[in-house]
């Protein structure tokens, strides 16, 4: 019989540690909250550097694992130790004998509603990044103008942010900023884009071609400055005020569109797992790598492996490496080398 | 009527939607590279005359963007083209600087 190892997540780093787990001869059992596989990545449109389709790379991914145990809209109750590994408790009553645990739950998207000054949920013409992925998608958005004149982003909301409780950068919203600038440019090739910035980090294969591309064809203007805050005008704009820092003068906008760049924290039930297992939390809130250089997938207790965005924020790509690296560090904990 | 000793300041506030920017367009559209300036500075730090009366190009290119008059700053250029040399974006700073006192000519 094949042995089972318990997936903890099924958005991507679930998903591909479990086609490498069911390679390598085991039998995967991915466990999800929600009702369909792909976490984030599903909801998304396109991806960067290559603008390639969320939706094809999760179809696809998931036909590799149609093998393997998916348990959707699942909860883990408790994980109990055994004399040897662990005993996985589930909310539909099954219960999982295993040696070895891959904790995969991701991240969760910064509540915009929490920086008030932005006025999410307040005005009719401010939404998130995801919001704008989801219309992007082909789903109506009502706070979406039929023609905006301009459009703004605001960088690192909820990031870089010791009141938010985030001081960390996460990472992949100055390059999605720069992505959805121009596909915003596209769909309104009349409209105005500014991109609301404190630096931009943009450290990816190819993120600094987007830059320069969004800059040169299609004129979106980068502006460093974080956006203190945002009001409504009499006719239904939105009047945002930043320092033209380059300047040094102080600058305001009218725009027709906000887009807020929410970042990635850590993942709540990632800390309820840790506790359930008496894993280690790092001093930036997510899981505690057993090395932040050697050992990214290892975890402060043995035979529960880390994958993806519970241990700090990371790219697609980079979640489909640490997928990868967890099975094989999983199958050579199994085997005892 | 009496003085009573206060004026009103003008904000310094830029509104970018009321920013002219057709001067910025045309500068563009003669160099299109203009639009990748990224603001690093380099172009100022090694200008010649810079020092001396306040010649930015990074300044330049900004006030543009912002719907400025940038005609005082661009007289003290002395079109040696240093800061064409050091542009990281590889913009051809000097021609950048000729289109525009062209398009103000
Ligand atoms: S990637 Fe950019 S937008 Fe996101 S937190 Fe870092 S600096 Fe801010
Ligand atoms: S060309 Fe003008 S702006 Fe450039 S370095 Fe020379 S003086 Fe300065
Ligand atoms: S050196 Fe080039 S990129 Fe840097 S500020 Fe000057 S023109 Fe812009």
């Amino acid at each position: 019989m094949k042995e089972n190892v318990v997936i903890i997540g099924g958005g991507v780093a679930g998903m591909e540690a479990a086609r490498q787990l069911l390679f390598l001869g085991y039998n995967p059992i991915v466990v999800e909250q929600q009702d369909h596989l792909g976490g984030h990545v599903s909801q998304w449109n396109r991806l960067f550097p290559d603008m390639a389709s969320a939706q094809d790379l999760v179809r696809h991914m998931g036909e590799e694992i149609v093998d393997a145990n998916i348990f959707l809209e699942t909860k883990v109750n408790f994980i109990n130790r055994l004399r040897e590994g662990y005993l996985v408790m589930l909310s539909n009553g099954v219960s999982v004998a295993c040696r070895a645990i891959l904790i995969a739950s991701g991240f969760r998207l910064f509540d915009a509603t929490r920086k008030e000054e932005y006025g999410y949920g307040v005005y009719d013409h401010v939404i998130t990044n995801a919001d704008l992925e989801n219309w992007f998608n082909g789903n109506a958005d009502s706070r979406i103008p039929a023609a905006p004149k301009s459009v703004g982003f605001v960088h690192c909301v909820g990031s870089r942010d010791l009141k938010a409780g985030n001081s960390q950068c996460s990472k992949v919203c100055c390059m999605t900023a720069v992505k959805q600038a121009i596909e915003m440019k596209e769909h309104f090739p009349d409209a105005r884009i500014y991109c609301f910035y404190m630096d931009l980090r943009l450290f990816g294969k190819k993120y600094e071609d987007f830059y320069i591309n969004a800059q040169q064809e299609h004129g979106v203007q980068f502006i460093r400055g974080r956006i203190s805050e945002v009001g409504e005008t009499l006719d239904g704009r939105l009047q945002v005020k930043a320092e033209d820092t380059l300047s040094g003068k102080p600058l305001r906008a009218q725009l027709d569109l906000l887009v807020l760049m929410a970042g990635m924290v850590c993942n709540p039930d990632a800390a309820e797992l840790a506790r359930m297992a008496r894993l280690e939390v790092d001093s930036d809130g997510f899981l505690r790598s057993a090395d932040n250089i050697a050992g990214i997938v290892g975890s402060n207790r043995p035979g529960i492996f880390y994958a993806g965005a519970c241990t700090g924020t990371k790219t697609v790509p980079e979640t489909l490496a640490e997928a990868r690296s967890a099975a094989l560090d999983i199958h050579r904990f199994i085997q005892g080398k | 009527m009496t003085d009573f000793g206060f004026t009103l300041s003008r904000s310094s506030a830029l509104d970018l939607t009321k920013a002219d920017t057709r001067l910025y367009e045309r500068l563009c559209s003669l160099s299109p590279d203009a639009r990748t300036c990224m603001g690093c500075g380099s172009c100022s730090a090694t200008c010649t005359a810079g020092p001396y009366n306040g010649m930015s190009l990074r300044k330049v290119i900004l006030g543009l963007q912002r719907g400025q008059d940038v005609r005082p700053m661009l007289k003290g250029c002395m079109l040696c083209g240093k800061c064409t040399m050091v542009c990281p974006r590889g913009i051809n700073t000097r021609q950048l600087i000729l289109n525009l006192c062209r398009i103000y000519d």
